[in-house]
C-alpha cells in the first residue's frame, strides 16, 4: 500500500443533480464543496450522502435526542456505541439496543425482517456480549388490508428463520394493526446480550499503523445506498428498489457470533464496528472518527463476491454478516485462525493513520481522500418548525351509552385483531433455545435467567400509537410507563430503555411536532422512572403517497428480578381475590377517551388520552414489584388496552379459571370496564386483607373487585356468566383465520 | 459405575446451536461435563454416548442435517454406532442421523407448513431392549417441548408397521391440555421419536434438554435423560 501525498482526482466530478439523486439538498452539496474545496467524485459523493442521510447522522432528531436522559448509576455504557450497556450486578452487563428494518421489510418481508434482525445481534455481539434474547415491535395496515396478510407471514417467518437459526430466543413483542401502515409497516427488532461488565468492546480505533481487518462474508451489489433508501418517503415505484434490500445468511450470522466472541475473549481486539447501514462507510468513518485518527484502506483487497465492483459500490453495500476490527499487530495470526475455523473471510484491508483523512484505493489509484471531520462534525443539524398541538376535549364517559352487557362488549373487542392472541406469531419463534426462558411470550414481559444464576433479566417493548397521535407528550411518556407496567407486572425492576422513533416526514411540522413532544414526554418518564435510555435508533419518512404512519416511538425496557422463582405469571388459581392497583381518573367513572373501546366501539371520537401521572406509576409499579418479592401475588397483569375487564378475562383465559367481578355501584359500566386510566394492575393474592393494608401503608389506591373461582365461568355483577374456554376458543382463533383467508 | 463416570460426547457443526444447552443438562445430570467435539475432527475418544445436539448444522443448506451427515467427523461416529455404540440425536441431531442412514425414514416439512415452538406431551411407546426407554415406563407422559420446521416424520406404510412391530417407536405425541394439536407436525402415527433395530440409536424431535427444571416450564426432559445416563452406566 502506498502513501499519499496530495492525490490526484482522476474521477469524473459530480454534479448537484448526482448529489440531489442520492437525496441530498442543495445546502448540503454546497457545503460538502466547501468543505472539500473542491467538487467530490462518486465514490467520495457516495459517503457524504450515506453518512449525512437522516438513518446515519440524525439530522432532524438530534436537537431532540439530546434532551434525553442517558445517565444513571446503573449505566456503562450511554448512546453512541453499537448498543447501550447497564450494570445488572455480579459483574454483567446487559447490553442492548432496538433498531428498525421498515422499508426493506415492506419490500421484501423476509429478508428485510432477517436481516433486521441480523443487523440488531451483531449491534450486541460487536460489544462483546453473548445475545441472550430478543423481542421485536411490529405495525402492520388493516387486517382487511390485501397486503397485510402477505407481510405479516412474511416477517413473522423472516424473524424467525433468522431468530431461531442463530439460536436466540425470542422471548416478547407486541404486534399491532392500523390502516395508517398500509404502505408502511413496522419492523423493529430488539437484542439483549450478556457481557463481563470489564470486557466490553468499543468501536474507536487506537494506534495508528495498527491493522484494519475485515471479517465475515464477501461484499456483493445488495443494499447498495440503503440507509438512502431508509430516508426517503415510499412511493409507488419503490417496489422498484427491491435490489436495495439486502439478503440474510443467519447461518453465516452464527458462525461470525462465535468466532467474534472467540477472538473477544483473548485480548486481540482494540476496536470493532458491524457493517451495518452504509456498511463499510460508516463502520471506517465511525471508527476512525471516534479515535480521532484517520483510516486507509485498498479496496482491491475487500473480499468481493462479484467481480468488478467500483470503489462506490465496496463502500456503498450493505451485504450481511461482515465486521471492521482493529487489531493488536501482533495477535493478527491468532485471530486469523479463529476466523479460518469457522471458515471466515479475514483479510486485512488498511491501517489506522494519523492524518484525521479517510484515504481509500482501488486499482493502485486514490479513489477517495477526504477529512473525515467534516463527514462527522459537519452532518447537517437542523431545528425544523413544529405545529401547534390541538388541545383535544376530555370525553366524558356519562356521554357514552353503556346499554350492552359488559360481557358482550368484552367478546368482541378480546376477538378483535387489536387484542386476540398472539400464538400464531409467537409460536413460530424459538423461545426456549440457550434453555433459560423463564417467561416466553404471551405474558406481561419476557425473563430469561442470568444463565448460571438466579438473578432474571426481563425485557418488554411498547407503544400506544393512538395516545401519540392524541398527545404526543403523553403517548411518548406512556410508552415508557406501560413498559415499566410491564416489567413490573412479573416482578422485574426496569433498569434502563431503549427507543425506536418511528415517524413520517419530519419536514412536516405537525410530524415534527410529534417526534419532538413525544421524544420530551419520554424524557419526563425515563427520568420520573429512572429508566435512562442507553441506546435507540430513529426512522423517519415512514410515509407512502403523503400520507404518514401513526408516530410510533416504541420503547424497550430490560430490567432486573433477583430470583427467579419470585416472577410470577398472569394465570391465577381459583379462590384468589382479584385486586385492582391504582385508580380511575377522578374526574370520571374511567377514561374511555382514545382507548380501544372508543375506537373500536364509541365512533373514535377526537378526544384526549389517558393522562400520565409519573409518580403514580412509580409508586405503583415499586409496591407491585415488591409485593411480588414477599410471595403476596399470586398472579399480576398490567391494565393497558381494553382497560380493567379486558385485563381480567386474558387472566382467566390464562389460568383456564373463572372469576365473579362486582359490578360499581352507579356510574357508567363501560368506563369502569373498557376505561384505560393508567398506573394500574390487577393481582391474585390469597390474603387481601394484608394487602390491602400494605398499600395502604405505601400510599397506593387499592381495591378488591371480585375473585377468581372454579367452574370456568366469568360473571360481572348480575349479568349472565360467560364461559372462559368458549372465550378462549374465540381468542385463539382470531389470527389464524384471518392468515388463513377466512 | 456412578453416572460422573459415563463418557458423553456431543458433536458440534457450523450452526448447531443447542450443543451448550445439552451440555449444561448432561452436566448437571451426570455431574461431569462432556466432551463437546469439532466437526472436523476425523476421530472420536471412547464414548459411552455420542449425542448429535439441535440447531441448524449447515444452515440447513441443501436438506436439513445432509451437510453434517457428510461432516469428517460422522466417520467416526458411524464407526462408534457400528460397534454397538450409543447415540442420541435431538431434533436436527434427529435429521442428522437419519441423513446418516443411521435411522429409517425421513423428516418433511411440518405440515402446518410454519416453524412451530411450543410445549408438547409425549408418551413413552416401547419401555425395553433400549437405554433411552428402558429406565421410562410404557405410558409414561412427558411434557417436554419442540421447535422446528421440519419435524414431520414420514416412511412409507410398510416400514412404518416395521417400526410399530419391532417396538422401534419410541415416543409418540399424546393428547394433553396444552394449546394446539397433539401432534404438532403431522407426523406419521404422530412419532416423536424413534430407535435403531439394536435400541443403540435413537432420534427425537422434541428437545429434553430444555425441560429440565420446572422454572423452565417442565422437569420431564430431566426424568428422560437421567433415566438414559443411568441405562447406559449399567
Amino acid at each position: 500500500m502506498s502513501d499519499i501525498m496530495s492525490a490526484p482526482h482522476q474521477h469524473p466530478a459530480m454534479t448537484f443533480e448526482n448529489a440531489a439523486s442520492m437525496g441530498l439538498s442543495r445546502e448540503e452539496w454546497d457545503l460538502i464543496r466547501t468543505r472539500l474545496g473542491r467538487t467530490p467524485n462518486l465514490c467520495e459523493l457516495g459517503i457524504f450522502s450515506a453518512m449525512w442521510s437522516e438513518h446515519c447522522s440524525y439530522k432532524s432528531s438530534k436537537r431532540w435526542l439530546k434532551t434525553l436522559p442517558t445517565e444513571g448509576p446503573q449505566v456503562i455504557q450511554g448512546p453512541g456505541e453499537n448498543a447501550g450497556a447497564v450494570d445488572i450486578g455480579d459483574g454483567l452487563a446487559a447490553i442492548f439496543k432496538i433498531e428498525s428494518h421498515n422499508h426493506p421489510s415492506f419490500i421484501e418481508p423476509y429478508q428485510g425482517a432477517a436481516t433486521g434482525v441480523g443487523g440488531i445481534l451483531r449491534d450486541v455481539f460487536t460489544m462483546g456480549a453473548r445475545p441472550v434474547a430478543l423481542l421485536n415491535a411490529l405495525r402492520f395496515g388493516a387486517a382487511d388490508h390485501e397486503k397485510t396478510r402477505h407481510l405479516l407471514s412474511g416477517v413473522v417467518s423472516g424473524i424467525g428463520g433468522y431468530g431461531n437459526c442463530i439460536g436466540i430466543p425470542t422471548i416478547g413483542g407486541e404486534v399491532n394493526f392500523d390502516s395508517s401502515y398500509n404502505g408502511n409497516i413496522l419492523v423493529n427488532a430488539m437484542a439483549i446480550g450478556l457481557a463481563n461488565s470489564d470486557r466490553i468492546f468499543r468501536s474507536a480505533a487506537t494506534g495508528p499503523g495498527n491493522p484494519v481487518i475485515y471479517v465475515g462474508a464477501k461484499t456483493g451489489r445488495d443494499g447498495i445506498h440503503g440507509a438512502t433508501m431508509a430516508s426517503a418517503e415510499f412511493s409507488d415505484e419503490t417496489e422498484s428498489k427491491r435490489p436495495t434490500v439486502q439478503v440474510g445468511d443467519p447461518f453465516t450470522g452464527k458462525l461470525l457470533m462465535e468466532a467474534c466472541l472467540e477472538l473477544m475473549a483473548s485480548d486481540a481486539v482494540l476496536a470493532i464496528q458491524d457493517m451495518g447501514a452504509a456498511g463499510l462507510t460508516s463502520s471506517s468513518v465511525e471508527m476512525a472518527s471516534k479515535g480521532g485518527l484517520g483510516m486507509e484502506m485498498d479496496l482491491d483487497l475487500v473480499p468481493a463476491r462479484e467481480d468488478g465492483m467500483s470503489a462506490y459500490e465496496l463502500m456503498l453495500s450493505e451485504s450481511q454478516e461482515r465486521m471492521l476490527m482493529v487489531l493488536k499487530p501482533d495477535a493478527t495470526e491468532t485471530a486469523r485462525q479463529i476466523f479460518e475455523k469457522w471458515d471466515l473471510d479475514f483479510m486485512p484491508i488498511g491501517k489506522v493513520t494519523e492524518t484525521g483523512r479517510l484515504v481509500l484505493l482501488k486499482d493502485g489509484d486514490v479513489a477517495c481522500d477526504i477529512p473525515l471531520a467534516p463527514l462527522v462534525d459537519d452532518a447537517p443539524e437542523y431545528d425544523r418548525p413544529q405545529a401547534e398541538v390541538a388541545k383535544r376535549p376530555v370525553l366524558a364517559s356519562a356521554d357514552i351509552s353503556d346499554d350492552r352487557p359488559v360481557t358482550e362488549v368484552l367478546t368482541e373487542l378480546l376477538c378483535s385483531v387489536d387484542l386476540a392472541s398472539r400464538r400464531w406469531i409467537y409460536e413460530q419463534y424459538d423461545s426456549q433455545v440457550m434453555a433459560d426462558t423463564i417467561a416466553p411470550p404471551g405474558g406481561d414481559a419476557g425473563l430469561v435467567r442470568v444463565h448460571g444464576s438466579r438473578r432474571g433479566l426481563a425485557a418488554s417493548t411498547d407503544c400506544t400509537p393512538r395516545y401519540v397521535e392524541a398527545d404526543p407528550r403523553t403517548g411518548g411518556a406512556q410508552a415508557v410507563a406501560e413498559a415499566w407496567r410491564n416489567l413490573s407486572a412479573i416482578g422485574a425492576r426496569g433498569l434502563a430503555i431503549t427507543n425506536n422513533l418511528n415517524f413520517g416526514n419530519p419536514e412536516r411540522p405537525e410530524i415534527l411536532t410529534q417526534m419532538a413532544q413525544s421524544v420530551l414526554g419520554m424524557g419526563d418518564a425515563a427520568r420520573a422512572l429512572e429508566t435512562p435510555v442507553v441506546s435507540g435508533n430513529v426512522s423517519l419518512y415512514n410515509e407512502t403517497d403523503g400520507s404518514a404512519i401513526l408516530p410510533c416511538p416504541v420503547i424497550g425496557m430490560v430490567g432486573t428480578i433477583e430470583d427467579i422463582g419470585a416472577a410470577v405469571g398472569m394465570a391465577p388459581a381459583a379462590d384468589l381475590t382479584l385486586v385492582v392497583i391504582g385508580q380511575t381518573d377522578e374526574t370520571d367513572d374511567g377514561w374511555l377517551g382514545v382507548s380501544l373501546y372508543a375506537r373500536n366501539l364509541a365512533g373514535n371520537p377526537v378526544a384526549a388520552p389517558p393522562p400520565v401521572d409519573l409518580e403514580a406509576e412509580r409508586r405503583n409499579g415499586l409496591f407491585v414489584q415488591q409485593q411480588i418479592a414477599s410471595g403476596a401475588v399470586a398472579a399480576a397483569h398490567d391494565i393497558s388496552d381494553g382497560g380493567l375487564a379486558v385485563a381480567v378475562a386474558e387472566m382467566c383465559i390464562a389460568g383456564r379459571t373463572g372469576a365473579q367481578l362486582t359490578l360499581p355501584e352507579g356510574g357508567n359500566r363501560h368506563g369502569w370496564a373498557f376505561g384505560e386510566d393508567q398506573a394500574r394492575y390487577i393481582v391474585a393474592t390469597a390474603d387481601a386483607p394484608a394487602l390491602l393494608a400494605a398499600a395502604d401503608l405505601a400510599g397506593v389506591p387499592a381495591a378488591t373487585i371480585g375473585s377468581t373461582r372454579d367452574g370456568g365461568e366469568l360473571q360481572f355483577g348480575d349479568e349472565g356468566a360467560i364461559s372462559v374456554g368458549d372465550l378462549s376458543n374465540l381468542v385463539e382463533a382470531t389470527i389464524p383465520a384471518l392468515m388463513s383467508g377466512g | 459405575m456412578s453416572l460422573s463416570a459415563l463418557r458423553v460426547a456431543i458433536i458440534v457443526f457450523p450452526g448447531s446451536n443447542c450443543d451448550r444447552d445439552m451440555m449444561v443438562a448432561v452436566e448437571r445430570l451426570a455431574g461431569r461435563r462432556p466432551a463437546l467435539v469439532w466437526h472436523k475432527e476425523t476421530s472420536l475418544d471412547p464414548v459411552d454416548l455420542a449425542i448429535i445436539p439441535g440447531g441448524f448444522s449447515y444452515g440447513d443448506y441443501l436438506r436439513c442435517g445432509a451437510l453434517a451427515a457428510r461432516s469428517p467427523i460422522m466417520e467416526a461416529v458411524l464407526d462408534h454406532a457400528a460397534r454397538g455404540g450409543a447415540v442420541m440425536g435431538i431434533c436436527n441431531g434427529f435429521q442428522v442421523l437419519l441423513e446418516a442412514g443411521l435411522l429409517p425414514g425421513v423428516l418433511v416439512e411440518n405440515a402446518g407448513l410454519k416453524y412451530v415452538c411450543r410445549n408438547t406431551c409425549i408418551e413413552v411407546v416401547d419401555g425395553t431392549g433400549s437405554p433411552f426407554t428402558a429406565g421410562l415406563v410404557p405410558g409414561q407422559k412427558m411434557v417436554i417441548p419442540v421447535a422446528h420446521n421440519e419435524g414431520n416424520y414420514f416412511a412409507g406404510d410398510d416400514d412404518l408397521q416395521r417400526l410399530e412391530d419391532n417396538g422401534q417407536i419410541a415416543f409418540r405425541y399424546v393428547d394433553s391440555d396444552i394449546h394446539g394439536p397433539a401432534n404438532p407436525n403431522g407426523a406419521a402415527r404422530d412419532i416423536a421419536g424413534i430407535i435403531s433395530a439394536n435400541g443403540r440409536v435413537m432420534g427425537m424431535m422434541p428437545h429434553p434438554e430444555r425441560a429440565i427444571s420446572p422454572e423452565l416450564g417442565s422437569a420431564d426432559g430431566a426424568t428422560m435423560l437421567t433415566a438414559s445416563l443411568e441405562a447406559l452406566v449399567s
